[in-house]
């Protein structure tokens, strides 16, 4: 961080206390502020996450030290029998581990990170608008995720255990317990996904009306942040994907519950029904679970750069498309189902072309830092390393995307590596950039800038020593969701290989842990905050921090210019804000 | 819901000029649009990958009680177009009268509908597999196929997913018809009235296709 | 570069088109990513803040956009189109060649069991014999797979054909390889199929004609014996037939 803007600091503190009167629980519980709302979502996730990555590192250390109870999991002791006996886990709860990890990370931590989190916080900010189009029924959306949550926890506790099927849940593993040994466990799965995709749903309707009908005067179209175009089409995405889960859901459940068969063979149900549905959803969340991070990158990477977005427009149109062109692409998940060849070899081709805007994304960025002056702040490196690594998982999808080439590499550590490095590198990498960059709009204050800095520089280093060698545990033949990996001769010789990624893993997780105290320590101690401390040009910054209630005070703010119109000749400083009057001067050709 | 809608509706809109709670309820039935559709293309697949497990128009199903029932749907759309018609002329009594036809029309419709579950039971229509196996009708009556567990199980799912939205929509139509005895409603203030319509319109179209799918193909 | 990627031995006739084309799309994402990353650390240092400059205005390059959006696209159309033919020759039933060798691969928790075709060298006739968790095969003979599951979706996995083909309860999914390399190997199974999917392995024999022969001879007489001791030995838990070679071998695969 150069230099700390003087500007707007007025009105930092004016229109604050009008909202004191409501009682505690209003405000802070059952808020309709879209504000409140987002950073409740985020303390959910963010727990979820955490508890995600205790799931993730329970399984390495099976992984490293499968069966040997002289080197047994620290605390498996005190897991009950069902779970974990005489030094030794069990391979049903391995597999419970697996699904839930996937299941929770997906759902209730990345996902509600980037959607729940950004959406609800960011699009009223960036978009001029007091609050949301409709902010009970946000409400509501929050309150929906919460129990469906606690239902996805409850699962370890119930009889039999958490549903141990993937979090793919392939009928008919998932819908009988006498293959799986799980009837509640997977019952309970569907269940809280199903109010959790309600929960969501009701939220993209929310976000989608607000963004069409409650722009601020100016705010038009191509003038919306990055940000705020990637939750808009994410949120299209959730909306029509998010249904054909929930009916697939349903369907499985009563599978489970009542014996339907829909999936069931000996009836004349179809195994490849569920996947055809599930991925027909799946591939449009795994685009969910990206673009919003690519948003907020753009965001922050303009700003880090000191210099306009490259190819604004570009952007744009390529968010459109990855948005369309994931709905047909579904099937490169199914290449070794069976499903006819023919259909693979179209989804081969659709999915190779998905490559393309994600190019136009890459290279973009790429321009973006090209002739910028480029400020190393903890945001910006966040969103650098999205980029170094968001390619990396890219191109390991085009080794999958080429079927034949997917035949030796499907179900194998190959996919998790590319699972990781788009989710981890790519979404997390992004999500730990914007919260520390709306940190200070959040609380008011800004986190710790050394601190943060150590913990980019440990994530980054410990996650690619943990996640790259899985390509060649993978190309090497290792399968997925194995408890055992000494079992198979061909895998036993690259037990080494466990070990380290479960040493890096280790240390991975506990530099999370700056992350953590970082940010509970700023948000009491950090240093204040301006209303404007990046010298940033959305109109997020023209409202004080914390924004209150309505947040600009009853003042409509309105918009003169594109959102990223940094070291524009119009102004003296390296920065120009949407709100700010025109200067009078040559306004340049393009914004 | 409704007086939200009116609120929105005197303050200015920009964006499409829809108002939120009117453009919130299209948006909405988009993704409704993807639920059905999912049900729908499960029952698709399902059945011609194993047609036996079907049987043809009307040997299970009674076709004319249901075509009946359809027709009373489409009847129960046109009083609630006329609801709309009324209160856009500020008609009170008008849009009382059509709503409380409209809510009772439904009911009608959803009655018939458990009528039709039961008999279907009773002759043996069981989606449970193993109930099935066990109380199950088999094709030694009348020859003709009659499917299996499958067939009951996709039927009772789509058209009981239907049946639910129905009664939802009437549930939402009492609660209109109650503000609407509260003058809620007024000649320029109508939104409640315009989504309970878009919604009960969406809900009828379903049905159309749902009953050609299921009862005539 | 195989030793970087830890690819394993290679004795499928189609293995090495799988290879090479893993190579080519290796080759074109490597030089990709160094483009792509040293450009980035170059532009980091290059232009990294420094007091009094400002960065330079622009909105971007239709040119540039239009030259790496047609680039990207050309690159991933060949290598779709290219895949594509390889795709259809291994998984295509109508391109499959002839068989020389027809068996039925039937996977269940946690065993693969293989029935080969008996004297009449015809499956599902009562000479048919079935052997658990061992699948032999002649080296350079076509053989033809018939796969299906009595429970769950099993994957028929092994590395050194690389083929992986899922096994679908209620589904017969057709499947081809040619061995070229006399051995022993293993078979897995690669989706996830309950508690003991990570122990589901199967040992897998190459065999030279001659062993072949033999082996087969073996099994064909003990078949005589009367098929249903042999169906009966598919249930078995041991159900290695007696005298067979590969006891003692099959034996320690599990
Ligand atoms: C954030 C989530 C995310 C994202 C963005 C992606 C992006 C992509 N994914 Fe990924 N994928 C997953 C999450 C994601 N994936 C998950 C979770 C699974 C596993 C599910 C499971 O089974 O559990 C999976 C599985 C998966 C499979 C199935 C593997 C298997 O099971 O056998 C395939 C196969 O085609 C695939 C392909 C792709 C492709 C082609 C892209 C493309 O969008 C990538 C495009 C980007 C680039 C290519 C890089 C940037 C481009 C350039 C630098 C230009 C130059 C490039 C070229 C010339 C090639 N993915
Ligand atoms: C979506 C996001 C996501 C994330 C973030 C992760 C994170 C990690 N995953 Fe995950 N993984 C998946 C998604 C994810 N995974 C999916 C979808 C699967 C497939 C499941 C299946 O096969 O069904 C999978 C499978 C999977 C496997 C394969 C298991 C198998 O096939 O047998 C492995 C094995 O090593 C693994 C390891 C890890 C590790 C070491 C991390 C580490 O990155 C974890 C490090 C820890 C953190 C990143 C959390 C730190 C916490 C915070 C920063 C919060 C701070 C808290 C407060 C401030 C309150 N994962
Ligand atoms: Cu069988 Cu995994
Ligand atoms: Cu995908």
């Amino acid at each position: 961080m150069s230099t700390v803007a003087t500007a707007h600091e007025s009105g930092t503190h004016d229109a604050h206390g009008q909202h004191e009167e409501l009682p505690f629980l209003r405000k802070y519980v059952f808020s309709t502020d879209h504000k409140v709302i987002g950073i409740q979502f985020l303390f959910m996730s963010l727990l979820f996450l955490l508890f995600g990555g205790l799931l993730a590192m329970a399984m390495r250390w099976q992984l490293a030290w499968p069966t040997d109870p002289t080197n047994a999991m620290p605390g498996g002791s005190l897991l009950p029998e069902t779970m974990f006996t005489s030094g030794v886990m069990l391979p049903e709860f391995y597999n419970a581990l697996v699904t839930m990890h996937g299941t929770i990370m997906v759902f209730f931590a990345i996902m509600p990170l980037l959607v729940g989190v950004w959406a609800n916080y960011l699009i009223p900010l960036q978009i001029g608008a007091e609050d949301m189009a409709f902010p009970r029924l946000n409400m509501a959306s929050f309150w929906m995720a919460v129990p469906a949550g606690l239902l996805m926890m409850a699962s370890f506790a119930v009889v039999g255990g958490a549903a141990n099927a993937g979090w793919t849940g392939y009928a008919p593993l998932s819908t009988s317990d006498v293959y799986s040994g799980v009837k509640l466990g997977q019952q309970l799965w569907t269940i809280s996904l199903v109010i959790l995709g309600f929960s969501s749903l009701i939220g993209a309707v929310n976000y989608i009306t607000t963004v069409i009908n409650m722009r601020a005067p100016g705010m038009t179209w191509f003038r919306l942040p990055l940000s705020t175009w990637a939750l808009f089409i994410t949120s299209i995405l959730l909306l029509l994907a998010v249904p054909v889960l929930a009916g697939g859901l349903i369907m499985l459940f009563f599978d489970i519950t009542f014996n339907t068969g829909f999936f069931n063979p000996v009836v004349g149900g179809q195994p490849l029904l569920w996947q055809h549905l599930f991925w027909f959803f799946g591939h449009p969340e795994v685009y969910i679970l990206i673009l919003p991070a690519m948003g907020f990158v753009s965001d922050i990477m303009a700003n880090g750069a000191r210099k306009p977005i490259f190819g604004y427009k570009a952007m744009v149109w390529a968010i459109i498309a990855i948005g369309f062109i994931g709905w047909i692409v579904w099937g490169h998940h199914m290449f070794m189902s069976g499903m006819n060849p023919l259909l693979g070899g179209f989804f081969m081709v659709t999915t190779m072309m998905i490559a393309v805007p994600s190019a136009i994304k890459t290279f973009n960025w790429l321009g973006t830092l090209w002739g910028g002056n480029i400020i190393f702040h903890t945001p910006n490196l966040h969103a650098i390393a999205f980029v170094a690594l968001f390619v990396i998982g890219g191109l390991s999808g085009i080794f999958l995307a080429a079927a034949p080439v997917d035949i030796p590499l499907h179900d194998t550590y190959f996919v998790v590596a590319h699972i990781h490095y788009v989710l981890v590198g790519g979404s997390l990498f992004g999500i730990f950039g914007a919260i520390v960059f709306w940190f200070p709009k959040m609380f008011g204050r800004m986190m710790n800038e050394p601190i943060g800095k150590l913990h980019w520089l440990l994530t980054f280093v410990f996650f690619n020593l943990t996640f790259f060698p899985m390509h060649m545990l993978g190309s090497g033949g290792m399968m997925r969701r194995l408890y055992d990996p000494t079992v198979y001769p061909h895998i036993a010789q690259h037990q080494d290989t466990n070990v380290f990624i479960t040493v890096c893993a280790l240390l991975l997780f506990a530099s999370q842990f700056l992350f953590m105290f970082n940010f509970f320590w700023s948000m009491f101690r950090g240093k204040k905050a301006s209303a404007n401390p990046w010298n940033a040009n959305g109109l997020e910054w023209s409202a004080p921090s914390p924004p209150p209630h309505g947040n600009w005070g009853g003042r409509q703010p309105v918009v003169h210019r594109g959102p990223y119109e940094y070291s524009s000749p119009e102004s003296d400083e390296d920065f120009l804000m949407q709100t700010a009057p025109p200067t009078g001067r040559p306004t340049p050709a393009h914004s | 819901m409704s007086n939200a809608a009116s609120a929105t509706m005197e303050t200015g809109t920009s964006g499409f000029g829809v108002y939120n709670m009117k453009l919130g309820m299209w948006i909405f039935l988009l993704s409704e649009v993807m639920f059905f559709t999912g049900l729908i293309g499960a029952y698709i697949i399902l059945r011609f990958a194993g047609p036996d497990q079907f049987a043809d128009p009307g040997v299970v199903l009674n076709v004319p009680l249901t075509a009946a029932n359809t027709f009373l749907l489409i009847c129960s759309s046109v009083t609630m177009v006329k609801a709309f018609a009324e209160i856009e002329q500020g008609n009170q009594a008008g849009l009382k009268r059509y709503l409380v036809l409209t809510a009772i029309i439904g009911m009608m419709f959803v009655g018939v509908q458990v009528y039709e579950y039961m008999q279907l039971a009773h002759e043996g229509f069981i989606p449970l597999a193993d109930l099935y196996a066990a109380h199950g009708r088999h094709a030694a009556e009348g020859g003709a196929v009659v499917g299996g567990p499958l067939y009951a199980s996709t039927f009772y799912t789509m058209t009981g997913f239907h049946g639910a939205h129905v009664s939802i929509g009437v549930a939402c139509l009492w609660f209109t018809v109650f503000k609407a005895y509260r003058g809620g409603y007024t000649k320029n203030n109508y939104g409640g009235v315009e989504i309970m319509g878009l919604y009960w319109h969406f809900v009828d179209l379903v049905w159309i296709i749902l009953f050609t799918i299921v009862y005539l193909i | 570069m195989d030793r970087f990627w830890r690819l394993p031995q290679n004795i499928s006739t189609y293995g090495g088109d799988i290879d090479s084309m893993f190579h080519i799309i290796a080759w074109i994402t490597i030089v990709v990513f160094f483009a792509v990353e040293l450009l980035l650390v170059w532009f980091l240092f290059r232009y990294r803040a420094r007091e009094g400059r400002k960065a330079t205005y622009t909105h971007g390059n239709n040119r540039m956009e239009v030259a790496w959006t047609a680039g990207t696209a050309v690159i991933v159309v060949i290598l779709g189109v290219m895949s594509r033919g390889l795709w259809l020759d291994i998984k295509d039933p109508r391109r499959f060649p002839d068989a020389g060798l027809e068996l039925i691969v039937t996977a269940k928790q946690f065993e693969w069991n293989v029935t080969y075709p008996g004297a009449d060298g015809v499956l599902e006739t009562d000479d048919d014999f079935t052997v658990r968790n061992q699948l032999r095969v002649p080296a350079n003979t076509n053989v033809r797979m018939t796969l299906r599951s009595e429970d769950v979706i099993h994957s028929f996995y092994v590395p050194e054909l690389r083929l992986k083909q899922d096994v679908v309860p209620g589904m017969s999914i057709p499947a081809w390889f040619e061995a070229t390399v006399p051995g022993q190997y293993v078979i897995g199974c690669a989706e996830l199929c309950g508690i003991g999917h990570y122990s589901m392995d199967a040992s897998f024999y190459v065999h030279t004609a001659e062993e072949w022969t033999q082996w087969n001879a073996q099994q064909q007489t003990a078949a005589a014996g009367g098929a249903t001791t042999n169906v009966a030995s598919a249930d078995a838990t041991s159900a290695e037939p007696a005298g067979s070679p590969a006891a003692a071998a099959a034996g320690t695969s599990n």
